[in-house]
């Protein structure tokens, strides 16, 4: 008997997708986000007072530079199904560790930073090694170090605050591409930072092994140890990389407005999330992409904004999002719904394979019913 | 109930018939079971017994045929009607509430109460102790279920169908794992409940403890009824015979191969509790069989073998290089490759896609400057999907909506795809269907010839015998016996894997491991 196997090649082959381009672009969670955010913005636009103006867009970037930022390691966080609430927590201590380093001890703010993103790291690799290698879930154990990190930053500076920053650093955050009323002089130049973390994180989640085994651990965590994924590695490195991320953002945030406290960033973490699940990454992990969850922050953004400059208290702008947050979950799983129901009654959806000679058609449909 | 006993049985199946999908699992069960008698229930790993028994649990609807309990016509949708009807289902391993007492779980839903729906602990006490007085054991009815013996969990289960009153009790391989001594507390309790006039079910591996306990054994095959025998009349070979009865040779496209130089070489490995000092080895262009029975260890030792789990002591050498444990990346790079059990769990990441789940082990190498893209990623994948002749619409399509067998070749694509020296695959066939059982052991038979060492667990006999050049039998954890192709025949594996009579070694290893569990 010749080889099967090597007769078999070039026996057949496969398109690399079922659906057209536009389907696949179109037809997403991600997509539907960005079409509500430029219809947000457009409304915005043209109802809302001052929306167009630069200033106003520079505030909404400075407003939202913080979340977007966490939000990006948030992502993988959630992708792998863990979660980190313990963000907003290593942002208050990064930023009191800034102002202690530099005001109390001395030091230069750039020498102060990398410290503060070193105790950041570490808050990230204790959380890391706990859901990790400990194998403790994440909601507990982030839930304890939120208390944690905070509980040190507040002991730490107690009920003051340090605001002895030097000019040139609360100023250069602050900094526009261009100055004057031009459209551009809306874009601050933290924006570049921004951008930069974008496409490492963009380049890490879908375009590197270490992004694949990130979406394997979310959707099924035993299978990628089969497959040779470090699972418990992958989860310190995320958890390390959203701790390093929420102190560069806890630097940003003692630096913009000048102010070391205890209480900084106070449930941001909330926010993040937010933005992250709006953007149409699942809670339950293995689904999402980073595109969703940049336009979830921008509209978070865009909608505080305009219902501000509307004079709307912020409770309603809280009211607005958190329902926008259960509105958006609740549509995922009534897609997943109809789409189930799709797969179940039109038998071409899935691929076309020939009945099992073993089994007799006429009880198909019994057993699906009863199972 | 009436006296009429003799007459009616209590339990009657026939031609009850059960698919999952295209999986037929039971295509004609039948199971009649009399008052105040222990019915053996035999087969080999999937002849349709769990399924029969899921039905009669009300875990399970049966698609046709019929069933009658104490002579109605009965149609359980849930365990909680069959229990009600006065039907008891003891599993290998018992559920219980680890952190309530044993009281509180004999009485679980249905507590004794006193005015004001309080919970009346005292008369819960004193039933449990009756119970327990009954069944001659002694075991405080207020210490909680955490740390109990599974013989112990067992007698709280069969305590608990008494204080409902079964009529009938069905006892999934309760001996599994017990010792000597607790197996014989448990004959004892069945034979007093034989004796006040309740229906038993017993099923078993242990071919020895069926003639020890049992009155009639019914043998099932491939999902179909074979015969119902009373135990008096039988020999424990006439039995086994029944079990396995069928023609093998032809099924399996082996091709004879030169057996080369020694790949694998497992040496006095040892995991405490599961298995105890396993040694064999696989040399290129041999497929060697794991046989044993569900249970008795394989997975274990091939998870351990690929280093999925450590183990405690010996040594797993890949081409005379040591492999160090627990480290799946490093067996992968030394070039093992592992097709787990549970495709769904284990083999596959089942809700991503085709392409990205055979490119999962190959995906460093498919880097540029360290980034991948889908498109290397389904350029590098098409070939072995072609290889392996998936049925698929494209690439980009979940695993999850192919049928089992497609998504098996999906699995063995994705392992393959390393171009591996060792195959380990574990149950290569299991709930796939016949025409794709064909084509993977043809795929099996040319990986050998073309010089790659296969290990290959299998429940199914057949498989086993016609597939692999040696089989290794694995029982309790132990290698028990090791065959030639032509040494290898249903009976020769089938008691070297349920140490009936014949084997010495088995016999004499069995009763260590009882000695040590005791």
């Amino acid at each position: 008997m010749t080889s099967t196997i090597e007769s078999a090649v070039d026996a057949r082959t496969y398109a690399a997708y079922s659906r057209p381009l536009w389907w696949r672009v179109v037809m997403t969670r991600e997509f539907a986000m960005i079409v509500l955010l430029g219809l947000v913005y457009l409304i915005a636009r043209g109802g809302v007072e001052n929306f167009d103006s630069p200033l106003t867009l520079y505030y909404l970037f400075l407003d939202i530079t913080p979340i977007l930022l966490i939000a990006l390691p948030m992502t993988l966080v959630i992708i792998t199904g863990e979660i980190d609430l313990s963000v907003a927590s290593v942002m208050g201590l990064s930023s009191v560790l800034v102002g202690i380093f530099h005001a109390q001890l001395g030091l230069s703010i750039p020498l102060a930073a990398v410290l503060a993103l070193v105790a950041g790291l570490v808050c990230g690799a204790f959380n890391g090694f706990l859901v990790g290698y400990v194998g403790l879930p994440s909601l507990a154990v982030t839930i304890g170090s939120l208390a944690l990190f905070r509980g040190i930053a507040v002991g730490l500076l107690g009920t003051e605050a340090i605001t002895d920053f030097p000019d040139r650093w609360t100023d250069l955050v602050k900094e526009r591409f261009v100055e004057g009323p031009s459209f551009w002089s809306g874009f601050p130049l933290v924006l570049a930072v921004v951008l930069v973390l974008i496409v490492v994180f963009v380049l890490l989640l879908h375009f590197t092994p270490f992004g694949r085994g990130v979406f394997e651990i979310g959707l099924n965590d035993q299978a990628a140890a089969f497959s040779g994924v470090d699972v418990a590695r992958t989860k310190l490195t995320l958890f390390m990389l959203t701790g390093v991320v929420s102190a560069l953002a806890g630097i940003y945030f003692a630096l913009r407005y000048g102010s070391a406290r205890g209480d900084n960033a106070e449930f941001l973490e909330l926010q993040v999330i937010a933005a992250v699940l709006l953007g149409g990454v699942s809670i339950f992990g293995g689904r999402g992409a980073l595109h969703g969850v940049i336009a979830g922050v921008l509209l978070i953004g865009v909608l505080s904004s305009a219902l501000r400059l509307e004079s709307i208290s912020s409770n309603v702008i809280n009211i607005v999002i958190g329902v926008l947050l259960v509105l958006s979950v609740i549509s995922s799983s009534l897609l997943g719904w109809v789409s189930g129901l799709r797969r179940g009654s039109t038998p071409s959806v899935p691929p076309s394979n020939p009945p099992d000679p073993g089994t007799s058609p006429g009880n198909t449909g019994t057993s699906s019913a009863s199972s | 109930m009436s006296a009429d006993s003799g007459t009616a049985p209590v339990l009657e199946l026939r031609d009850v018939t059960k698919n999952f999908g295209p999986v037929a699992a039971l295509r004609s069960g039948r199971l009649e079971v009399e008052a105040g008698s222990i019915h053996a229930f035999l087969g080999e790993n999937g002849a349709g017994k769990s399924t029969l028994v899921k039905v009669v649990a009300g875990v399970h609807r049966r698609d046709s045929g019929v069933f009658r309990f104490q002579g109605n016509d009965v149609d359980f949708s849930s365990t909680a009607e069959s229990k009600d009807a006065g039907i008891a289902v003891i599993y290998q391993e018992p559920t219980l509430f680890p952190h309530l007492s044993v009281m509180e779980n004999i009485f679980m839903g249905r507590q004794p109460t006193k005015s004001g729906r309080r919970i009346d602990y005292a008369r819960m006490y004193a039933e449990a102790q009756a119970l327990f007085t009954r069944l001659g054991v002694a075991i405080d009815p207020r210490r909680t279920a955490d740390g109990l013996s599974i013989a112990d969990q067992q007698v709280i289960e069969i305590a608990k169908a008494m204080s409902l009153d079964a009529t009938l009790l069905v006892m999934d391989e309760p001996t599994a794992a017990l010792s000597g001594v607790e197996v014989e507390r448990l004959f004892t309790i069945a034979r007093a409940l034989r004796d006040e006039g309740r229906a038993l079910v017993f099923i078993s591996h242990r071919i020895d403890e069926v003639f020890d306990l049992c009155d009639t054994v019914t043998v099932m095959r491939d999902g179909e009824y074979v015969d119902t025998r009373q135990i008096a009349e039988v020999t424990p070979d006439q039995v086994v015979a029944l079990m396995v009865g069928r023609e093998v040779s032809d099924l399996f496209p082996k091709t004879e191969t030169e057996a080369g130089d020694v790949v694998l070489e497992v040496e006095g490995l040892s995991s405490l509790g599961t298995f105890h000092d396993v040694s064999f080895s696989v040399r290129a262009g041999e497929i060697v069989g794991l046989a044993g029975l569900v249970g008795a260890g394989r997975s274990e030792i091939a998870r351990a073998v690929f280093g999925i789990d450590g183990y405690d002591a010996g040594s797993v050498r890949l081409s005379g290089k040591r492999i160090p444990p627990r480290r799946p990346t490093a067996s992968i790079r030394a070039g093992m490759a592992l097709v787990p059990e549970d495709r769904r769990q284990q083999g596959l990441v089942i809700d991503q896609s085709v392409a990205r789940n055979i490119a999962a082990l190959i995906r460093t190498r498919l880097t540029r400057l360290g980034l991948i893209t889908s498109r290397a990623e389904n350029k590098a994948v098409a070939p072995w999907a072609a290889k392996l002749e998936v049925k698929t619409n494209a690439l980009d399509m979940d695993a999850s909506t192919m049928s089992g067998g497609n998504q098996q070749k999906v699995a063995i694509a994705k392992w393959l795809s390393t171009e591996p020296r060792l195959l380990i695959i574990d149950e290569p066939t299991r709930g796939i269907d016949v025409g794709t059982k064909s084509e993977v052991h043809r795929l099996l038979s040319d990986l050998a010839a073309q010089g790659m060492a296969v290990l290959m667990i299998s429940s199914e006999l057949p498989e086993v015998l016609g597939m692999a050049d040696r089989v290794v039998v694995v029982c309790e954890g132990r290698v028990t016996a090791e065959f030639d192709r032509s040494e290898a025949t249903p009976e020769t594996v089938m008691h070297a894997a349920t140490h009936v009579g014949g084997h010495e070694a088995g016999a004499t290893l069995a009763e260590g491991v009882e000695e040590v569990t005791a």
